[in-house]
């Protein structure tokens, strides 16, 4: 049955163009790391719940454990290791360094990414209206305060695209 | 998860001749609670049929009639933030910006949210008997801990609770269903839509198998000047209702022409009781109307052993967001109660 139920899936990751055989199952994050070797995205939970899986597809922050690889067929992904260009940190990534915005860091590639999406979607004005909508993305460490106060720098300092 | 097929369909023909017939073939739109029932194994498929490539369904459009219609593909992020829906249906914009998070409201649709499913521990967890997963087998949650359960309308089979946000608003606004299949095309009333347990708790609506939501129909009264959503929950974001409260005024001066009241978090569907806002009809819109307002919506409330709580808390909810749809500046993020 395996062989007859693999789709074919086209990716585009980070910039690189790939095509995969899927089976309907596997999630976007189990393509992304198990197929691509992009570890950089975390498992947490696998259920929705934790938000350290969340990439941009799109553009859009998504969660890809709830995502299944083929139904994202032609779509334009964005891990954490696409957000530094040219060995360049993306300011939101200075910031958490500057904001000691981690401590054992398995949430902050989900922080980062769903930052950057919360930052583009422009609907969040204030420091609550940033916890809000930064509330998919849990910090078992206790960072939150630091993640806010990064992306509150961030989200006045503009630069972020 | 287990083994399963995958189909894309086009349109609802397509998806009909996908679905053919077997109850095991499903469809997956958003995918955010069905892909997790899977990998709980509380759902089995035997092939998901994608009905993201339809052509139609993606758009929020006027209506002749002065309302819109939300197509059923439409983001719950895209509804929220829709500048339309913002003007004239804030209520509806707030209630799903209260629901998930800003990730699973991008993946979300608005025909999937009406079809998820509860979040019942018991349903979730295959060890334990449930007649909504598995009809029969009995109840967990009755005499188990039962903090998030319902207190009206319930059965001896079944006190799970409908988890929805945006539902509770829907049923607020008089909203109605647009629903295709094998038979045709029909509307269903929004109160008409989602069902208490009964003796047939596995059954949590009347869509068909082989039928699908094409769209959600909003009538041109949007209470867009005196409206509040209030969520009461375990955190103060990303989590689901303990009680909310959708409540939608029609003033003349400070005498109520209209009122809508829908309560989530209670019940096995959106809980609207009329003849509360029949009552409210022609009163002042103080504390104490709504107060006795909130007793003739909770007539009959019924709590267990850990959910007694949800009664009391549900009447203060509905006098605080009927207060709070005087001034709706005084919402917060997330649904919160007003400062």
């Amino acid at each position: 049955m395996e062989t007859n139920n693999t789709h074919t899936t086209s990716l585009r990751v980070n910039g690189t163009d790939y095509r995969l055989d899927v089976l309907p199952w596997v999630s976007l994050l189990d393509a992304l790391r198990e197929k691509l070797d992009l570890t950089g995205t975390k498992k947490g939970c696998d259920h929705g719940q934790c938000g350290a899986c969340t990439v941009l597809v799109d553009g859009k922050r998504v969660l890809s454990c709830l995502t299944l690889a083929v139904m994202k067929d032609g779509s334009d992904v964005t891990t954490i290791e696409g957000i530094a260009k040219n060995q360049e940190l993306h300011p939101l990534q200075k910031a958490f360094i500057e904001h000691d915005a981690f401590q054992c860091g398995y949430c902050t590639p989900g922080q980062i990414c769903s930052g950057i999406g919360m930052l583009k979607e422009g609907k969040a004005h204030t420091r609550e209206e940033v916890a809000e909508l930064m509330s998919g993305n849990l910090c078992r460490c206790g960072a939150s305060k630091g993640i806010i106060d990064a992306l509150m720098e961030v989200k006045e300092g503009g630069g972020y695209e | 998860m287990n083994n399963f097929a995958y189909a894309k369909a086009t349109n609802a023909a397509q998806a009909i001749e996908q679905l053919n017939g077997n109850t095991q073939n499903k469809i997956v739109a958003g995918g955010t609670n069905i892909n997790d029932l899977l990998k709980y194994f509380v759902t089995q498929a035997d092939k998901l049929v994608d009905i993201n490539p339809f052509i139609d369904n993606h758009a929020i459009t006027p209506l002749e009639n002065g309302g819109v219609r939300l197509g059923a593909l439409v983001t719950n992020a895209d509804t929220a933030y829709n500048p339309v829906i913002e003007s004239k249906y804030p209520l509806l914009s707030k209630a799903i910006l209260a629901g998930a998070s800003a990730q699973i409201r991008n993946m979300a649709t608005n025909g999937g949210n009406l079809n998820q499913r509860t979040r019942c521990y018991y349903f979730y967890d295959v060890n334990t008997p449930c007649n909504k997963r598995e009809p029969g087998s009995g109840c967990s949650a009755i005499k188990g801990y039962n903090r998030i359960h319902a207190i009206l309308g319930q059965s001896e089979n079944c006190i799970a609770v409908f988890p929805s946000d945006m539902c509770v608003a829907l049923a607020a606004l008089n909203a109605t269903v647009n629903i295709t299949g094998p038979d045709g095309d029909r509307v269903l009333a929004f109160a008409d839509y989602h069902r208490l347990p009964g003796d047939t708790p596995h059954i949590d609506n009347n869509l068909k198998h082989g039928e699908i939501i094409t769209g959600i129909d909003l009538p041109a009264k949007g209470f867009e000047k005196n409206y509040s959503y209030l969520k009461l929950r375990d955190r103060a974001s990303y989590s689901f209702a303990l009680v909310s409260v959708a409540t939608g005024l029609d003033l003349d001066g400070t005498i109520i022409n209209e009122a809508r009241i829908a309560l989530g978090g209670v019940a096995h569907k959106p809980w609207r009781v009329t003849a509360a806002e029949d009552f409210l009809k022609g009163k002042e819109a103080t504390q104490d109307n709504f107060a006795a307002a909130a007793d003739i919506i909770l007539q009959g409330a019924q709590g267990y052993e850990y959910n007694n709580f949800k009664i009391p808390l549900a009447k203060r909810a509905i006098i605080r967001n009927g207060m709070m749809a005087l001034n709706p500046d005084s919402q917060r993020p997330g649904a919160q109660p007003s400062l």
